[in-house]
């Protein structure tokens, strides 16, 4: 009779024990893939950060074409309107998210290209700090995306595998959404020097 | 209805297979693409054989003597095409492979020349992004190693440029001092010289009290054992404690002691020549 008691405390206490170090796993994946989704939105920030200068720096160049520019600021305002929490980060968020920015991108590529017309703008020492920082950024952004992409593997690899999955449903640890890959919109806008 | 769910599903299913067979294969490609981090460690890497042997020595020395004062390690990687990748990307991928920098700094440099491309690009680590700006980079591109590599002056180039990314990262760090207080403290070599002495006579006098000869020779062969630990262990942690024993950047005797796991933001700057 003692001895079953034993026994049968020593199985729960080891239940108890398991389920800590898996719930502890996931915490721990969860926590880090949700700092490098803070990291991913911080890059776009950057982005966002340049373009009122890169505005000014354009609108200085006497008749710049005016359309090219207005959707730059149009998809800047759109873009930097979504802000996703990382402890809210549905599968439709992280796809709307997505789809400001890549509008965005596709505004900065076509400012850029539209700039290459104007010698006076390409002389510009300005502008030409400003094209190499957008560059950086764009370049800061794939390589947080990555980082994000790769962290969501490895906790969504954790709570679906076995046991794992069992304990994840009842703490609530779900999948997270990965980035998807975008047919050349979301391409760094190449820029010449 | 139901049915065409069901192939889409099963085109979804198909999609995802051919994904995972793709990605599998641009993985073995993409091994190929970057080369493994050099063995012995060097900071000049001329795959593309765009210098004499003279001057990557004259550039390995300067890249050297800097990661030594500074720990900001700054590499040159030569290569003869980029394999279909961009170069900033290919650069921040090699960067982050090779691990140039210190772990906690951050303070890499690497400085990447695509000889068939004509094209170079200059990433920086997360811990120098605040000096080496996108726009100083892109500045240093522009002046010191454009105009020079269109004369086909690529040892000048290199050199030019290795000046200015010195000149611009060289109040950022410093190289840590692996010493401390010169090793062991004071009081520990004399506490223990007092046990040393405390065993051997503690052994002796075993030996002496002894009233066989065989059991004096054991006990003064333990005490020599014990003695020999106790000074084999105190001038390991000598070692251990003065800037020799371990250190990435002294070891070899002079040449570079290899990369110290750094990693980059995607932060730099380059372009065409």
């Amino acid at each position: 009779m003692k001895k079953g008691l034993l026994i049968a405390a020593g199985i729960i206490l080891m239940i108890v024990f398991m389920g800590g170090c898996t719930y502890n796993g996931m915490n721990g994946t969860q926590k880090e893939a949700q700092q490098k989704w803070a990291d991913v939105q911080s890059s776009y920030q950057r982005r966002s950060d340049l373009i009122p200068n890169l505005v000014a720096t354009v609108k200085g160049v006497a008749n710049f074409e005016t359309t090219t520019l207005t959707q730059v600021i149009q998809a800047r305002a759109s873009a930097t309107s979504i802000k996703v929490d990382p402890k809210d980060l549905t599968p439709e968020k992280l796809q709307q998210f997505q789809q400001s920015q890549g509008q965005l991108s596709q505004a900065l590529g076509r400012l850029m290209v539209v700039s290459e017309q104007y010698p006076q703008l390409k002389a510009n020492e300005n502008f030409k700090d400003l094209q190499s920082q957008l560059e950086g950024t764009e370049n800061r952004i794939k390589v947080s995306r990555d980082a994000y992409n790769e962290a969501v593997k490895v906790y969504n690899v954790k709570v679906t595998n076995f046991p794992n999955v069992l304990l994840a449903g009842m703490f609530g640890f779900k999948e997270m959404t990965m980035f998807q890959a975008e047919q050349g919109a979301d391409k760094a806008p190449k820029v010449e020097f | 209805m139901t049915n065409n769910i069901l192939i889409f599903n099963r085109l979804r299913q198909l999609g995802l297979l051919l994904l995972v067979i793709f990605s599998s294969f641009s993985a073995v490609a993409a091994n190929k693409v970057f080369p493994e981090p050099p063995n012995p460690p060097r900071l000049v890497n001329d795959y593309a054989n765009m210098l004499s042997s003279g001057e990557q020595q004259q550039l390995e020395n300067k890249l050297v003597s800097f990661d030594r004062t500074t720990s900001t390690q700054i590499t040159i990687v030569t290569i003869t095409d980029l394999g279909g990748y961009d170069v900033s990307d290919y650069t921040i991928q090699l960067f982050n492979r090779w691990k140039i920098g210190q772990a906690g700094k951050n303070n890499g440099v690497l400085l990447l020349v695509s000889l068939n491309d004509r094209k170079a690009w200059i990433t920086t680590g997360k811990g120098l992004e605040g000096v080496l700006t996108d726009a100083k980079t892109a500045r240093i591109f522009r002046n010191e190693l454009k105009p020079a590599f269109k004369q086909g002056n690529y040892f000048g180039g290199l050199n030019q440029t290795v000046d200015a990314i010195i000149e611009v990262t060289k109040g950022e760090y410093k190289a840590d001092k692996k010493s401390k207080d010169g090793g062991i403290p004071l009081a520990a070599i004399v506490v223990i010289i007092i046990f040393i002495v405390f065993i051997i006579k503690m052994t002796g006098g075993g030996g002496r009290g002894g009233n066989r000869r065989g059991g004096y020779m054991s006990s003064g062969g333990l005490g020599d054992i014990a003695t020999g630990m106790i000074i084999g262990n105190l001038l390991n942690g000598g070692r251990g404690g003065s800037s020799w024993g371990g250190g990435s950047d002294w070891g070899g005797g002079g040449g570079f002691g290899g990369f110290g796991g750094g990693s980059s933001g995607g932060g730099g700057a380059g372009g065409g020549w």
